[in-house]
């Protein structure tokens, strides 16, 4: 496409497990953010103190409160379970945005990221609804009457899918059109000024950067976490009656 | 020429499916505007109302990701072209 290359993530290697396993920029960078945040955790949490004197443990302990504060208000007493699960997905999702702005291609630019998420909250979803209801669970895939059934089912199937999509969606547009601003401000000034350095590309694109990175990463980090806590807090929540 | 006919055809395809974009956009230009008299008429409920809003305006913007997704499928992927 006229010089410009929007790809998906290289494939930077392959495994010899069931025919050649594709290690992809992705899971490279998960796994870099998985080791950052361990390293963070470790950071944060050692030496712990009865009575918090040091910065890093009352940050640690800010985090924590304010997760468990926003689970409470979503999904109710009854849930706070879920508080760590909601905690890892957000701040796994956040810094998968982030880290396009260290020159890292976002990990949830990646479909396989964010549909695995959804699939884990539909799964979540699932586990909520059965051990609240039982096997009549099932039966609510009958409402209102059985001819629906085909109906709900796609409803179910699109609660992870739509989920996926929306992150996915979200981060890609942003990468494309950050591309996209690169390569005309690059061919603008050539035509202009008629120069190989791309002058017109440093400090416009930051504008964008800060919309379509920061903001919308933030964004769809809460989002995401939000969503899931709805949808699950719904599928076990107690009968009116 | 089969494929300038594809490569064209697919181009206004990518077009035609952002049109999608406009619902979203009126959607979600109705819940902030009500959000934000929501936040005049209680000011003290605003983190509540915010919360609130950013969930329903993600929702709204579903269907405007899709279009995205497939005006960028037309584009960069193009799996017609596959079929010639």
């Amino acid at each position: 496409m006229g010089g410009i290359s929007i790809e998906g993530p290289k494939i930077l290697f392959q495994l010899p497990f069931f025919g050649g396993l594709n290690i992809t920029e992705t899971v490279v960078t998960s796994w870099l953010i998985i080791l950052a945040v361990f390293i963070l955790c470790k950071f944060l949490t050692h030496n712990l103190e009865k009575i918090p004197t040091k910065k890093r443990q009352q940050l640690a302990e800010k985090a924590v409160i304010m997760i468990d504060k926003l689970v409470a208000d979503t999904m109710g007493e009854r849930n706070m379970a879920y508080a760590p699960y909601i905690m890892t997905l957000m701040v796994f999702s956040l810094l998968g945005s982030l880290v396009s702005l260290l020159g890292f291609r976002s990990v949830t630019a990646d479909l396989n990221v964010t549909l695995t998420w959804g699939f884990i909250t539909f799964v979540l979803i699932w586990r909520a609804g059965f051990k609240a209801n039982g096997p009549k669970q099932l039966k609510g895939l009958l409402d209102p009457i059985p001819v629906m059934l085909p109906m709900n089912i796609i409803g179910e199937i699109a609660t992870p899918v739509s989920m996926g999509f929306r992150h996915f969606g979200n981060v890609l547009a942003g990468t494309i059109i950050s591309t996209l601003v690169y390569a005309g401000l690059t061919i603008a000034t050539q035509a202009v000024l008629n120069i190989a350095f791309p002058l017109f590309a440093i400090g416009i694109p930051a504008v964008l950067s800060v919309y379509f990175d920061l903001f919308s990463g933030c964004i769809q980090a809460y989002i995401f976490g939000m969503l899931t806590m709805v949808y699950v807090s719904n599928a076990n929540a107690p009968e009116e009656a | 020429m089969e494929r300038a006919i594809i490569l064209a055809a697919s181009a206004i395809g990518a077009g035609l499916a952002m049109i999608a974009g406009l619902g979203p956009g009126i959607g979600e230009g109705f819940a902030v505007g009500k959000a934000c008299e929501a936040i005049g008429r209680q000011p003290e409920a605003k983190g509540s109302i915010m919360s609130t809003m950013f969930v329903g305006c993600a929702v709204a913007e579903t269907t405007g990701i899709y279009s995205l997704v497939i005006a960028i499928l037309l584009i960069f992927v193009n799996p017609l072209l596959g079929m010639l």
